[in-house]
């Protein structure tokens, strides 16, 4: 790999035709927020924040459901705690729990089980919202509930695959010209998978970690796959190989399909993308609670252009409810609700 | 034994339990005389502050909510320059609260007002329905010498921000426990007395003083600069964190910046002061891990100057801070 001054040097003074990456993972995007990757490269270089933060696609119906089921008797819900601040149809986790919801933050699914062994009256609902990096957590969960057989857990899903969503943004959005691959998630789906969608559509595919030397050095390989002379040939470069492997971590890959099954989900913004979700199969039924169908999402005001920001088509600022009807402390579209969202962080840098 | 209703009705069960805890740990002349209010004798400029204390769990490691009412005001005290006298301590107790718990935070606000040098000289206590639980609110003031000028607005270009030690170990320790999560992170709970004496008696110029408490070093420099109309550049390799709070937090995805402290504070000093201010306050207890952090520069808004030489907008925190996922 290049030194990182040199990398550096080279993207600051790059030149060429304006190229637009989108990094796919809310870790990147957080990580290039943090380190200032974008006051080091070229303006020529834009780099658009896709759909990689699982909690801000979940569509409003699944909140309300959440919301729902911590008001119940008897029920506790439990998130990790960026969900708490998502707008459903009435109010987010975070505003319910005011009205008296039972919303416990939790730092792993696993530790519900002993929880729930402890508190047998008590019905402890999940919220499982993720990709494919944190699917497993919930299997073995499940897995080990099953094993002890603790009765009152309960998983209500919204989990994700990146891969439907990358066809669909490379299906609709011709204007992205490169991608750079979530690090997590591939270690566990593999780089080798990006291969079709980088042959099929001639973009150049780069697998990086998340320091802020592998992002740059993630960002330099793709903007040397695009010069003219290499642009025939842009395929998938792994650059994180001492955690990426190309046909990624199969024991986690079983572990997954053994639980979980392929369905249709909507992402908001997005909409609704064919097997992008993942379901308890129907042998684990019992563990579910009512996942599938939670597709309605939040009447997004007509003049809300999220859609286009998360695909890169317009700047957040190009969005006329930008700034004032939507802020990080009244958010509406997904990429102003999380930190991490395009939306999020151009409001704090700009 | 547990805190009921009669504890608070004014009668004989609320006079025992003034005589045996809050008199057991509180006395001095002036709370001993039992008369409806304190009379003091102050001169000159006072600085009065209040706040409230509605921690859980009120015991945790490094500290309870008992030591954290009293540091919380003594720090604000100290901020402005002035010398904290005199405190107060109003006490909301639930139903159901363990007299031992209760006698135990007591005692240890005695021993943090002691150590701080303030009297506790007026109280009161209510009891309400609840679940055992408690709250504490305390007032107080403190003297300001003459000619001693702090304030969030006096910081001009060139001005040197110092950091009195590692960023987020309160937050870190409070959420380990709410989220039952083993490790060795302990609050950083102190009144900062001696922190604040090392530059004021060692003639620094000090602009301003300010705790890092709720909102993070992020909100407390967006403050400043907005307060003295000017920018605040941070050096990101320079924010002192705990290796245990910085693995804890890349783990939740929890910003230092915008995590809670209860004993550290930033100092703005006079540039030709900073490295004989970073000396005086490494000397002190609660400052040994100082650092100088950040500079006042002209302009607006707080900016980072990042390890690879990248700068980015520090904003002030927005809603509450949680641990994410993605």
């Amino acid at each position: 790999m290049k030194n990182v001054e040199l990398i550096i040097k080279e993207l600051k003074e790059y030149d060429g035709p304006v190229i637009k990456i989108m990094e796919v993972c809310g870790t990147h995007t957080a990580s290039i927020f943090k380190s200032g990757v974008r006051s080091l490269i070229s303006g020529k270089i834009k780099l658009i924040s896709g759909p990689g933060c699982p909690v801000c696609v979940t569509p409003a119906a699944y909140i309300d459901r959440c919301i729902e089921y911590a008001l119940k008797e008897n029920h506790v819900l439990v998130t990790f705690g960026d969900m708490m601040k998502v707008p459903g149809q009435n109010g987010s986790l975070s505003q319910a729990k005011g009205d008296g919801a039972r919303v416990e933050l939790m730092y792993s699914p696993m530790e519900i089980v002993e929880k729930a062994k402890q508190n047998p009256d008590i019905i402890y609902v999940i919220a499982g919202v993720g990709f494919e990096t944190t699917v497993p957590a919930y299997a073995l969960t499940i897995e080990e509930a099953a094993r002890q057989g603790v009765q009152n857990i309960r998983l209500l899903t919204a989990l994700k695959t990146v891969m439907p969503a990358l066809r669909w943004i490379c299906e609709n959005e011709a204007g992205i010209d490169g991608y750079l691959c979530p690090g997590h998630v591939s270690v566990i789906i593999g780089s080798e998978i990006y291969r079709e969608l980088a042959d099929r559509y001639e973009r150049p595919f780069a697998v990086a970690g998340f320091e802020p030397e592998h992002i740059l050095a993630g960002i330099y390989d793709i903007v040397k796959q695009l010069e003219p002379k290499a642009k025939t040939e842009a395929t998938v470069h792994n650059i994180y190989k001492n955690a990426v492997k190309a046909e990624g971590n199969k024991k986690a890959q079983e572990v997954i399909h053994r639980y979980f099954e392929p369905g249709s989900a909507m992402w908001r913004g997005l909409g609704m993308i064919p097997d992008s979700g993942l379901y308890l199969r129907s042998e684990y039924e019992a563990y579910d609670a009512g996942s599938k169908g939670l597709d309605q999402d939040i009447q997004l005001p007509e003049s809300c252009r999220c859609g286009e920001v998360i695909i890169g088509r317009i700047n957040p600022n190009e969005c006329p409810m930008f700034g004032e009807a939507c802020n990080p402390m009244n958010p509406y579209g997904p990429c102003m609700v999380s930190s991490e969202g395009a939306c999020g962080i151009w409001y704090r840098n700009v | 034994m547990r805190i009921n209703m009669s504890h608070g009705s004014g009668g004989k069960a609320s006079a025992e339990l003034m005589k045996d805890i809050f008199g057991k740990y509180f006395s001095n002349d002036i709370l001993n005389k039992m008369e409806d209010a304190a009379v003091l004798e102050l001169h000159g400029r006072i600085a009065f502050s209040t706040d409230s204390f509605v921690v859980t769990p009120v015991v945790f490691k490094g500290g309870d909510i008992g030591k954290l009412a009293v540091c919380g005001t003594v720090n604000d005290l100290l901020m402005m320059g002035s010398e904290p006298k005199y405190i107060t301590a109003g006490f909301i107790l639930e139903e159901g609260l363990e007299l031992v718990l209760l006698e135990q935070i007591v005692a240890s606000m005695a021993k943090a007002a002691a150590e701080a040098g303030v009297q506790i000289v007026a109280g009161d206590t209510k009891v309400v329905e609840g679940k055992g639980g408690l709250y504490i609110n305390t007032s107080g003031i403190g003297t300001i010498p003459e000619r001693r000028n702090i304030s969030a607005g006096n910081c001009s270009a060139g001005d040197v921000v110092l950091l009195s030690g590692n960023l987020g170990d309160h937050h870190a320790c409070i959420l380990s426990a709410r989220m039952e999560i083993e490790n060795q992170i302990k609050s950083d709970s102190a009144c900062l007395n001696t922190v604040v004496n090392s530059l004021l008696e060692n003639k620094i110029k000090v602009k301003t003083m300010r705790d890092v408490t709720r909102g993070g070093l992020g909100t407390v420099l967006n403050e400043i600069a907005e307060a003295s109309k000017c920018g605040i550049e941070i050096k990101e390799g320079a924010l002192p964190v705990h290796p245990e709070v910085r693995g804890f937090c890349d783990i939740l995805g929890l910003d230092p910046l915008y995590m809670a402290n209860e004993g550290k504070m930033i100092a703005v000093v006079a540039p030709e002061d900073a490295e004989k201010a970073l000396a005086f306050m490494k000397e002190t207890e609660y400052g040994k891990d100082a650092a100088i952090i950040a500079e006042v520069i002209s302009g607006k808004g707080v900016a980072m100057k990042t390890r690879l030489g990248g700068s980015r907008v520090v904003d002030v925190l927005y809603g509450e801070g949680l641990p994410r996922i993605c």
